[in-house]
């Protein structure tokens, strides 16, 4: 009995001595190099894998980082300037100052301003409806409502308007990522700087037909009357086939294009005067100053 | 102007549905269950009403309060997987024991791999094997109840294969084949009567709802493989005939082995999930313990099916 | 004569509900305006060749071809060209159109606009081509494929079988119907004429059985004609018979490698409406402005059906007002089958060559029921004539894998329609398959233009 133990407990050792030794040389022979800095810096970045800096996911991002020595190529909306001054110092290099962003809906075509002219019967997706025809709705340019940005947001940022039938951006959670931007086949997200104390100029709307026909698809349509570029005097606002648009860049927020629209079609958001309550929502939220 | 409708093609749909689909499986049962109630009586209608309720109405819980997925409820598949499970149980089987095993065929085999669509097990027979795994004595209890036509009182019978695994091929010499095909008292509900089961699967067919692929290959291979071994000893293993006629074969085949979301998509990858369930449910009733093995040989091919719907796919268009 | 046939894989078998295969083709009265779009046709649309005040005459060349796929247009009418400008067409998108306010019915010189039959055929193989190119002839069988470019085929491919598809597989459509009773010669006129110009290849007329009237004008203007190598093949009732591919195998037993053209298996299909303009531009050199409309829908009244005949330009709605107005019950109005047509959003829009229907179906024929769960019950598979596999098409779909779409075949879909058609769950199997399926054909082409490219410059090192 005794014998059986010990010849067990013997070939048991010996073997894992064997095959530790096996182990160990074969780990030796097809060790990969590897820089160590990419799992460094992976485990700074925020982990969402969403893709918004352009690569497959934060390892993707890691890599290319390490693998270019600098940071030119690479940006990590999601943990902006936290994250790549982090980065930055794992590298070893200067991390460029990027300004915050925020995803703007540029569509305010709202069930009661743009009325619906057929009804939709096809699938759910954005995209399957742009590829079908024009729309629902007399303008070609605006928000389908299907909700393809908000299927897309990891972040659950975006949700749909019930009222208005149009995406709602939810500015405590959006990382400025990118994906609604891709998702939307109209191309009407686009990523603004977040702006001083989350404050923007915007001309929400991307009709780009004639006056006549957009004022007819939709009563808060851009029409390209140049009130508004004419009344800046920053030279903030370029009109391109009918559609007004504000350089963010340049904007210094005077809002007087907004009094100038005849249509509405330019918002001044989060502005103190104007609702006064969502900035008092959002009281830590300080964009950079510019 | 009016608002008029706009999709992509195609602008007509038929008429069949998941709905209509699955009813067409409840219509198709009921011969069986009619047989059923006649020879088995109130108990029997018991069963069969207790399993059904409970299997919808836990369907429709789990739907609507876990998944919160309203208006995705089908209740017709929800009945299906009822009905299947109340005549895979002995006449006897308290009404308890029941709503145990509609709990773990809704509850566990279906919904919490997603629901419809999603489950990998038969959820009919996952519940079954739970029972007869945790309540084998009532599970193996076969007293025959007081039916409304056979005016037989409360009779102790053992099922044919209960009777083989017992005391080998002498104890079910002299069986009236005909009779098995019609009526065969002893057994659960879906072993009453071949013929019934036969017609509801005919119907089936007829209504495109199944192909009969699946089923033939199962009754070939089980056909096969009993007659070589019957060649070779008929002193110890049965001829075809009785294995055909007998236990849940039928019932398995035609219904349980042909749900849709639990066997493979393609003609070829069901012939051999059908060969498959035919050789496993062979073995376990020649060498097994149990006297009955289509329970586990479905569930056990079960899940080979997401291998057989990536091994064999549609014969495509111009490549050859 | 020999049994009837079908295509192998797949197919499904909706109601035809052929109401208006009664009605004889009637003549619309002209518009005081039309409106003549510059995308007739597959391939760059047509440039404008007259300027705005210009007069023009019907059948004169008001647009040229803008490449190689593309075709000539010609005036419906006789009148002024008032604009030319972007104008929605039926899904609402702009496309150029030229605005002609009609002034009279005058045809420009050199059209016979007689209706005697003339069989003798050109003898001069580029003559016939060079007609059916300046007639602007194109496919009218659903694709609009300039016909001149099909009856071409590059040198080193030789033409077998000349196909004349006769399936009209989309149910409710009549219009081929009709032109199969009305026009039967000069269908089978045309028929020969490609057949000559394909270099007398033998020519197989195919025909569903649910048309016996048809079959039977045919077999019998065929037994009055002198053509040899033409013969009426009957087909099995089974949609999507008319499809290119599966007429090929239907008739041929032959199946179009996957991105292939059917010229490879020998095959050439032209739709009988593309057979009867064919005859028109080569024997009375008529341009293809008219062609057959059906007026039907299941929300019609027998006697409200009509099938017409129409000239280019003339807006849908005016049709439908000629007609008797859009109908009460009427949710969708569709250009086309139900099976392959195109929803209508702008009934303004105008007519183009292959306008083939104004189809009104009900609510309760047409509205999607809402969507359930996948039941894997591959009925679609089943269903799908190009044997694929809708259901894990849109698995991957949804998954965004491209390389599994492309391994899958999505390329290969036909976008008949089946799918959907069969889905019990009423999942929206094509909608999400025919966006994969762009952007594989799209990574495809890119993939054929970089190794072009590669090649090129191998070439030039």
């Amino acid at each position: 009995m005794t014998n059986i133990i010990i010849w067990t407990i013997a070939i048991l050792a010996a073997l894992g001595l064997v095959l530790s030794v096996v182990l160990f040389l074969v780990a030796k022979k097809f060790k990969v190099e590897e820089d160590p800095r990419i799992d460094e810096v992976e485990a700074v970045m925020p982990g969402a894998n969403c893709g918004g800096c352009g690569f497959a996911g934060c390892r993707a991002f890691a890599e290319s980082a390490v693998k270019a020595g600098n940071l030119d190529n690479n940006y990590c909306p999601v943990g902006g300037a936290d994250v790549m001054s982090k980065v930055a110092s794992i590298l070893g290099v200067e991390v460029k100052a990027s300004a915050p962003k925020v995803a703007v809906v540029r569509c305010n075509g709202t069930c009661e301003a743009r009325p619906r002219v057929n009804e939709y019967g096809g699938a759910a997706s954005c995209k399957v409806k742009a590829s079908l025809y024009a729309g629902d709705t007399l303008c070609q340019w605006g928000c389908l409502g299907c909700g393809d940005c908000v299927s897309a947001c990891k972040f659950g940022a975006l949700s749909m308007g019930p009222a208005t039938g149009l995406p709602v951006v939810d500015e405590s959670k959006c990382t400025a990522c990118g994906a609604c931007v891709k998702s939307c086949p109209k191309g009407i997200i686009e990523l603004r700087n977040k702006g001083p104390r989350s404050m923007r100029v915007v001309v929400e709307c991307v009709n780009k037909d004639k006056g006549v026909l957009a004022r007819k698809a939709c009563s808060n349509a851009c029409i390209g009357c140049t009130k508004c570029q004419k009344v800046c005097a920053h030279d903030a606002i370029t009109i391109e086939s009918n559609l007004a648009y504000i350089d963010f860049t340049k904007c210094k927020l005077c809002k007087k294009c907004v009094a100038e629209c005849p249509t509405g079609a330019i918002h001044a958001i989060n502005f103190p005067v104007l609702p006064a309550k969502k900035v008092e929502d959002k009281p830590k939220e300080t964009g950079n100053e510019q | 102007m009016d608002k008029y409708l706009v999709s992509p093609n195609p602008h007509i749909h038929t008429s069949t549905y998941t709905h209509t689909l699955m009813g067409d499986v409840c219509i198709a049962l009921l011969p069986a269950i009619v047989v059923s109630v006649l020879f088995y009586g109130w108990s029997e209608l018991l069963i069969l009403g207790v399993s059904a309720l409970s299997c919808v109405v836990i369907e429709w819980a789990i739907t609507k309060f876990l998944l919160k997925r309203e208006g995705r409820f089908c209740g017709c598949a929800a009945l299906v997987t009822g009905l299947l499970l109340a005549m895979n149980l002995p006449p006897t089987t308290p009404w308890w024991v029941v709503v145990i095993g509609a709990i773990v065929a809704i509850g566990v085999a279906k919904m919490s791999f997603g629901g419809l669509g999603q489950n990998v097990f038969n959820p009919a027979l996952v519940g079954r094997v739970f029972l007869l795994i945790s309540f084998p004595a009532i599970m193996t209890d076969w007293t025959v109840p007081a039916g409304f036509l056979s005016g037989v009182d409360a009779v102790s019978g053992a099922t044919l294969l209960g009777r083989y695994a017992e005391g080998g091929v002498e104890a079910v010499q002299g069986v009236d084949y005909l009779q098995t095909l019609f009526f065969n008292i002893g057994g659960s509900a879906g072993e009453i009567s071949a013929l019934a089961l036969l017609a509801g699967w005919v119907y089936l067919l007829v209504r495109k709802v199944i192909k009969p692929w699946i089923t033939l290959s199962i009754f070939a291979t089980v056909a096969v493989v009993a007659t070589i071994f019957n060649l070779c000893d008929p002193a110890q293993y049965t001829d075809a005939l009785f294995n055909l006629l007998s236990g849940g074969m039928i019932l398995g085949a035609c219904f349980m082995a042909t749900d849709y979301v639990t066997s493979p998509m393609s003609t070829l990858g069901g012939i051999i999930y059908g060969i498959g369930i035919g050789f496993i449910v062979m073995m376990i009733r020649f060498f097994g313990s149990y006297p009955e093995g289509m329970s586990f040989a479905i569930l056990l091919m079960n899940m080979a099916v997401p291998l057989l719907n990536r091994a064999f796919h549609q014969r495509k268009y111009g490549r050859a | 004569m020999s049994s009837k046939l079908t295509f192998r894989i797949g197919g499904i078998h909706p109601c035809d509900n052929k109401i208006s295969r009664d009605c004889a083709i009637e003549v619309l009265p002209l518009p005081e305006v039309v409106y003549v779009s510059m995308a007739q046709h597959l391939g760059a649309p047509a440039a404008p060749v007259v300027a705005v005040g210009d007069k023009v005459l019907a059948g004169q060349v008001i647009a040229e071809p803008a490449g190689f796929i593309s075709a000539f247009v010609h005036s419906p009418v006789s009148g002024t060209v008032k604009s030319i400008a972007p104008r929605a067409d039926i899904a609402g998108r702009m496309v150029n159109h030229i605005e002609i306010v009609r002034e009279g019915d005058e045809w420009a010189e050199g059209i016979d606009l007689s209706t005697d039959l003339v069989t003798e055929i050109p003898a001069d193989r580029q003559f016939c081509l060079d007609r059916i190119k300046n007639n602007g002839v194109v496919g009218l069988g659903g694709a609009t494929f300039p016909t001149h470019v099909k009856l071409n085929p590059a040198p080193g491919s030789k033409a077998e079988c000349l196909i004349i598809n006769g399936a009209e597989c989309e149910p409710y459509l009549t219009s081929d119907y009709r032109i199969m009773l009305e026009r039967t010669k000069e269908i089978i006129v045309g028929a020969a004429i490609m057949q000559s110009v394909l270099g007398g290849c033998r020519c197989v007329i195919g025909i569903e059985e649910n048309k016996p009237a048809a079959i039977k004008a045919m077999r019998a203007a065929l037994a009055e004609l002198p053509y040899e190598g033409i013969k009426v093949q009957v087909l099995k009732k089974r949609y999507p018979q008319g499809g290119e591919k599966q007429l090929i195998d239907a008739v041929m037993r032959r199946q179009v490698a996957s991105g292939a053209l059917p010229i490879s298996v020998g095959a050439v299909v032209q739709n009988m409406a593309t057979a009867l303009a064919v005859y028109e531009a080569v024997q009375k050199n008529r341009p293809l402005v008219t062609n057959v409309l059906t007026v039907t829908g299941d929300c019609l009244p027998v006697s409200a059906q009509h099938n017409y005949l129409f000239r280019i330009g003339m807006p849908l709605s005016y049709i439908a007002q000629v007609a008797g107005g859009v109908p009460e019950g009427a949710a969708k109005i569709i250009s086309g089958g139900p099976m392959m047509g195109k929803a209508i959003s702008n009934l303004d829009a105008a007519t183009v060559k292959g306008s083939s229907s104004i189809l009104y179906l009900s609510e309760e024929a047409t509205r999607r029921k809402p969507e359930s769960e996948c039941i894997r019950c591959g009925r679609c598979a089943d269903a799908c004539p190009m044997g694929l596999e809708p259901f894990l098409l849109r698995r991957l779909t949804e998954a965004g894998d491209m390389q599994g779409l492309e391994a899958a075949s999505v390329q290969d879909c036909i976008e008949c329609g089946c799918c959907l058609y069969s889905c019990p769950a009423n999942i929206p199997l094509l909608d999400h398959i025919r966006l994969s399926k762009g952007q594989v054909m799209g990574i495809i082409r890119a993939r054929a233009a970089a190794a072009k490219a590669a090649q090129a410059a191998n070439n030039q090192k």
